[in-house]
Formats: structure tokens, sequence, C-alpha cells
């Protein structure tokens, strides 16, 4: 059972890039792990159990992602920094101005994962996914790219994308309050 | 260092907001990393974007530590008594 607390938040947010709704995201976890249980004998050492997990969850949501007909949003490419903050050599006008951390780091994260939140739901499924993968699953790149079936330049200008709008709302977050 | 440095050579702040990812990933060929680690030394402001780029990825890490409900568990712990059932 330790697997399924260690994991289980993992599939969810997976399959909900996937689905539209919890629910189904929940089921989708929960098949996932029937197909553990049935796998069990077949994971062979290739790769970590994270990453086979994943698979198996991916697989899942694949399927079933199809019949609810999530759309994707592909979302336009803006540039990580609006370019209005830059003058017409490329230079700072509006510079990053420094946050100040609160010496509680937890604290300083509890401000922050309510707007990391919202902003991860904004993302376009695909740059979701790797952010997902990358920074909160903390897979390596190489791992990402074999589960999504991409290249390696996409996964990073996926990230790229998804960091830089994850930034974006720190920034408008700590400069509201 | 050279005289001639010409401005095609030299990797400006919006630029480097845009290889910032490449960058911490290594994924830049050598002399654009060199370049972009040279702006950095001579910029404040990058400097502190790049603070920036690094509390982002960290602070979404923390996200991690989820929320899973009682309700959730409850379901998943049945599906494994379900699955031992059905392997005795």
């Amino acid at each position: 059972m330790e697997l399924v607390w260690r994991y289980h938040g993992s599939l969810l947010r997976l399959a909900r890039t996937y689905v539209n709704s919890h629910e189904v995201a929940e089921e989708v976890a929960q098949d996932t792990w029937l197909g553990v249980l049935r796998g069990l004998d077949g994971f062979a050492e290739r790769s970590t159990f994270r990453t086979w997990l994943l698979s198996i969850l991916l697989n899942c949501a694949r399927s079933t992602g199809v019949r609810e007909h999530r759309s994707i949003a592909i979302g336009a490419p803006g540039p990580a920094v609006e370019a209005s903050r830059f003058d017409s050599s490329g230079n700072w006008l509006s510079p990053p101005q420094h946050w100040v951390e609160d010496s509680d780091d937890r604290l300083f994260a509890e401000t922050l994962s309510a707007p990391l939140r919202t902003a991860l739901e904004e993302l376009p499924v695909y740059q979701r996914q790797v952010v997902l993968l990358r920074d909160i699953e903390g897979l390596s790149g190489h791992e990402a790219c074999e589960l999504l079936d991409i290249s390696e330049a996409n996964q990073r200008v996926l990230l790229h994308r998804g960091r830089s709008h994850l930034r974006q709302a720190i920034e408008a977050q700590l400069a509201g309050a | 260092m050279t005289m001639l440095s010409f401005r095609g050579d030299q990797i400006d702040c919006q630029e480097l907001v845009e290889l910032i990812t490449d960058y911490l990933e290594n994924a830049l060929p050598r002399k654009q990393s060199r370049r972009l680690a040279k702006h950095l030394a001579g910029c404040a402001n990058c400097t502190e974007y790049l603070d920036q780029m690094r509390t982002t990825i960290a602070s979404t890490g923390q996200l991690r530590a989820d929320d899973l409900t009682v309700e959730m568990l409850a379901e998943v712990t049945s599906i494994f008594r379900r699955w031992q059932g059905e392997a005795d």
C-alpha cells in the first residue's frame, strides 16, 4: 500500500491531462493499478518503477482519453517574457524583481501552490505533461521523451514554454501580494 | 577578450530568457553556452531571472506533496483487496 501512497497522486495528475473530469481520472488511475498488479511479473528492471507505472497509466489514459474526446490546445507560443519589458536592443526595461523568499521555505511554497496549480491547469496539455513529468515527477528529459513519444528538442520547447508560464504566474502572484 | 566584439556574437537579455531552459538542460552548443554564461556574469537582471527560473522549478516540485483524499485511498485499497482475493 505504500506504493499507492507514493504514486497515486502522480497517476491522478497525469491522467487529468488526458481526461476532463476528476472522476474519469480516478477510474484511469484505478485501471492503472489493476494493470500494474497483472503485469508485475512482466516488470523487468528495464526502467524505473515510476517510469513503468506511468507508461501503464498513459496507455490506460489514452484509450479513455479518446472516448472522452479531449480537445488538445496547441496554445500560442508567446514569449517567455513580454517584449514590452525589453528595449529595442534587447536589454531589460522592466527587469525581474528579487523574489523575497520567506525565511520559511515551506511557507513560501504554500503561498505559491495555489497559483502554481492554476497556472499548470492553464497550460496546453503537452506542456503540462512535460512539466508534470520533469518537475513534479522528477523524471529525466530522456524518460519524458520516451513516455510521451516526442523528440528531445520538442520536449525542451514544451518544458521551456511551460516553465516560463509558471514563472510568470509566480511573478504575478508576488507582485500582487 | 577582443576589441572586435560583434553584436551578433553576443546574447542580449531578451534572447537569454528564451535560451534559459536549453542552458539549464545543458542542451546549448558549447559556444552559445559560453556566451550565455558570459552574459550572466555581467548582468544582474538576467542572473535574477535565472534565479527565478530555478525557484519556479523548485516550487513546482513541491506540488508533489499531494492532496490525496481519504476516499481515493479507500477506493484503491479496495482494488488491492479484491486482487488479493482473486489471487488466493
